[in-house]
């Protein structure tokens, strides 16, 4: 394999508590060196530019098998290229399910094919994810899966989910929690209040979400187990984990670009484009959100990525399916609202998108330290561009941030060595 | 006239202006005078067709609409489709675009989900008239209900008005709320606690679980109709403790002001909501919101096909020649 030079950029890893003008050396895959190049077969000048450990996003859903309309494992994997990611997590609720490990199996042969970004698998809790007896979860790991959630099924039963905790802490794997009361929730569609209130649509109770964290915070605690709060969306949750992290509670949690960058008053106008679970909430719970982030109480930036056919989605409002689209606007939007906003220096932004969720995950990935895989972005933080879901390559276009004026992309990547260049925007 | 009147849809009360609400209501009021003659219909929207879609059952709102663009000598095609797309098939973009293609000026839509309409607003270039969507609005209903209560009171601002019954799922509650409070009357939110959502208070409506605690200040009682379902759901423990608490009945109705008006825009449940004596009796409008309905809802097509002035009535033999075509 030839050697390859990222020569000249700002190299931020806050793995290695870096962040220095240096030049990064590529062999056979593996990162070589941190320091200043010597010579390479292949020289890439990133002057001006951010180098830094390959970013991750650990909450996608990529739809194969199922739903290949929508998504494919392939265009959901060159749609993380496209924004800037080289390894995403993908989510199992797939029809059918990744339960299996031959299921899990199936995923990392769909993403080796691709041979885009890394696809790791994320198995299911229980089997079918139906909530009532657990999958086999040692085998799913063998299967290739690295962490285990029934997304978008909450577990209802807190039985099961103590067992689950208790089960995957013998693995030292996280079980990623979508913490919804289903029965609080009912048939609501959007964040439940003013907004829901004058629409007419039946709202999802905030206290959906904080009852579940709180349970599930209680959980981990008792069983010692290792749990992940996805997609967190409201000021209440985000408080639970910052006491329960401080009760030294093995909780984690994420956070989605759309949860910290809009609020359910873009709901008016009834385009589903707006509609995902966990909804739209306030400007409050936006800036609990950006709260968390900056005081580290979130440790991970996430998209929920969900594709969704366009002929699935725009139908009325209630009726339309929950999800919306975000692999391709997750860097700009970090950059442009956390970054640029001065929610979160560049490195703790960086952070999020990289050794912390590797850390959640358990993989050896997010660092540049030598030996490690060879992942990298290179990113031009500062460019201004108009985000236009028409040139996503994401096969669907649920993306509620069209038209929205953005500072920052990715220029360039780098996936176990080899490197995809990105093209150019406006 | 009209000159305050430029939009081509009417999808809710929220969004006019007190002034175009005054515009609608002062039509209706020339469109009222209409009905009083011996020949009822003017030639205003002749050569237009009016699509009534109601994918939701209804008899009053659709009769009236019927009749309102009849009177206007507009054509009327009746059509319902089988199924929304909340329950899959054809979708109501789809179906909505098919009927345009054959040449139509108005949808009257009324459907389950809140903001049907304002989907068909963004890609018909027909004008789409809100009849009812969900538990969004039902502007026509709020207009007929302020054309009443101005006919009867002679005034909005300064209005006191209660709004009785299940307000978080009712489309009439919203669109009387927006209407009354741009117009200056007093709006008070009366019913369980679980069918008054406090969220109400953030428009500007007071909130009351006690409904004799305010009968006596109100000067106009709407009341809305209780749907068993909601029972099921725990929203209420049984028909008869809300009767019990929040039926307007003649005991009650002694604590009100002797000339307190009583509306509902029905379908009624004589005995739930109100008592058969008051639905029958001197304080009750009932009808008469029924009748005003007519000439509200002739105003609003008339104002959203763009007409400047309303015409003379129809000479009896041009009447018949449109009938021959």
């Amino acid at each position: 394999m030839p050697t390859l030079a990222i020569k000249g950029g700002r190299v931020v890893d806050p793995s290695q508590n870096l962040d220095a003008v240096a030049d990064v050396l590529i062999e056979d895959g593996k990162v070589r060196s941190i320091g200043a190049a010597a010579r390479a077969d292949r020289v890439i000048d990133a002057k001006g530019l951010v180098v830094c450990p390959g970013l991750i996003d650990m909450h996608v859903h990529l739809r194969e098998p199922g739903k290949e309309a929508a998504e494919t494992i392939a265009s959901g994997a060159a749609a993380a290229i496209a924004g800037g990611l080289t390894t995403i997590a993908a989510m199992p609720n797939t029809e059918p399910a990744v339960d299996t490990e031959a299921a899990a199996e199936f995923v990392v042969l769909q993403g080796k094919r691709a041979g885009m970004a890394n696809v790791l698998p994320i198995g299911a809790v229980t089997k079918g994810r139906q909530g009532v007896e657990l999958a086999e979860m040692g085998q799913l790991l063998r299967g290739g899966a690295v962490a285990f959630s029934d997304d978008g099924s909450p577990i209802q039963n807190a039985d099961v989910m103590r067992r689950a905790l208790q089960y995957a802490k013998m693995f030292d794997r996280a079980i990623i929690s979508h913490a919804e009361d289903k029965d609080i929730v009912g048939s609501g569609v959007m964040n439940d209040g003013k907004i829901s209130m004058i629409l007419g649509l039946s709202g999802m109770s905030r206290v959906a979400e904080e009852i579940m964290v709180a349970r599930d915070i209680a959980l981990a605690a008792v069983t010692g187990g290792k749990l992940h709060i996805a997609h967190i969306s409201v000021a209440g949750t985000v408080e639970l984990v910052r006491a329960g992290k401080g009760k030294g509670v093995r909780v984690t949690a994420e956070a989605t670009p759309h949860h910290f960058t809009l609020t359910d008053e873009c709901v008016r106008g009834y385009d589903p484009v707006y509609k995902m679970n966990p909804p739209l909430r306030t400007k409050a719970d936006v800036d609990a959100v950006k709260q968390g982030l900056a005081d580290g109480s979130i440790d991970v930036i996430a998209t929920d990525h969900a594709p969704h056919a366009t002929e699935d989605k725009e139908v009325e409002f209630a009726a339309a399916p929950f999800g919306v689209i975000g692999m391709e606007t997750l860097l700009p939007l970090v950059l442009t609202e956390l970054v640029h906003g001065g929610v979160l220096t560049l490195s703790q932004a960086i952070a999020k998108l990289t050794v912390n969720p590797a850390r959640v995950l358990g993989i050896a990935k997010g660092t540049l330290t030598p030996g490690a895989d060879a992942d990298v972005t290179i990113l031009d933080p500062g460019c201004e561009w108009t985000i236009d879901p028409s040139r996503f390559r994401s096969k669907s276009r649920n993306c509620p941030f069209a038209g929205r004026k953005v500072r920052g992309r990715a220029v360039a990547v780098v996936v176990g060595g080899v490197l995809h260049q990105l093209e150019s925007r406006p | 006239m009209s000159a305050a009147w430029t939009r081509r849809h009417l999808l809710g009360l929220e969004e006019l202006s007190a002034d175009e609400i005054r515009t609608v209501l002062d039509t209706a009021a020339s469109f009222k005078e209409v009905s009083t003659r011996s020949i009822k219909k003017v030639p205003a929207l002749r050569g237009k067709v009016v699509v009534n879609m109601f994918v939701e059952p209804s008899t009053r709102t659709k009769s009236s609409f019927t009749l309102a663009a009849m009177r206007l000598s507009a054509d009327v095609l009746d059509f319902t489709p089988s199924t929304s797309s909340l329950s899959k098939g054809e979708t109501l973009v789809d179906t909505a675009k098919n009927i345009e293609a054959m040449g139509i000026d108005f949808v009257v839509i009324r459907h389950p989900a809140s903001g049907a309409p304002h989907m068909l607003s963004k890609v018909l270039r027909a004008s789409v008239v809100n009849a009812g969507d969900g538990a969004h609005e039902h502007p026509t209903q709020g207009l007929l209900d302020i054309f009443t209560m101005r006919e009867v009171k002679k005034r909005i601002e300064g209005l006191k008005v209660a709004i009785v019954g299940d307000l978080s799922y009712s489309r009439v509650a919203r669109s009387n709320i927006w209407g009354l409070l741009k117009l200056g009357a007093e709006v008070i939110a009366c019913g369980p606690s679980t069918l008054v959502p406090a969220a109400f208070k953030e428009l500007g409506v007071r909130v009351s679980y006690n409904l004799d605690e305010i009968i006596g200040e109100v000067d106009v009682i709407n009341l809305l109709r209780i749907q068993m379902e909601r029972q099921k759901s725990n929203m209420f423990p049984s028909i008869r403790e809300y009767a019990r608490f929040f039926q307007i009945n003649e005991e009650r109705l002694k604590r009100a002001k002797p000339d307190v008006m009583i509306m509902h825009p029905g379908p009624m449940n004589r005995g739930v909501e109100i008592s058969p004596e008051v639905a029958d009796g001197e304080r009750s409008v009932i009808l008469k919101q029924v009748e005003n309905g007519l000439a509200v809802r002739m105003a609003v097509l008339y104002l959203c096909s763009g007409a400047k002035e309303i015409p003379a009535a129809e000479e009896s033999h041009a009447d018949a020649g449109d009938q021959r075509r």
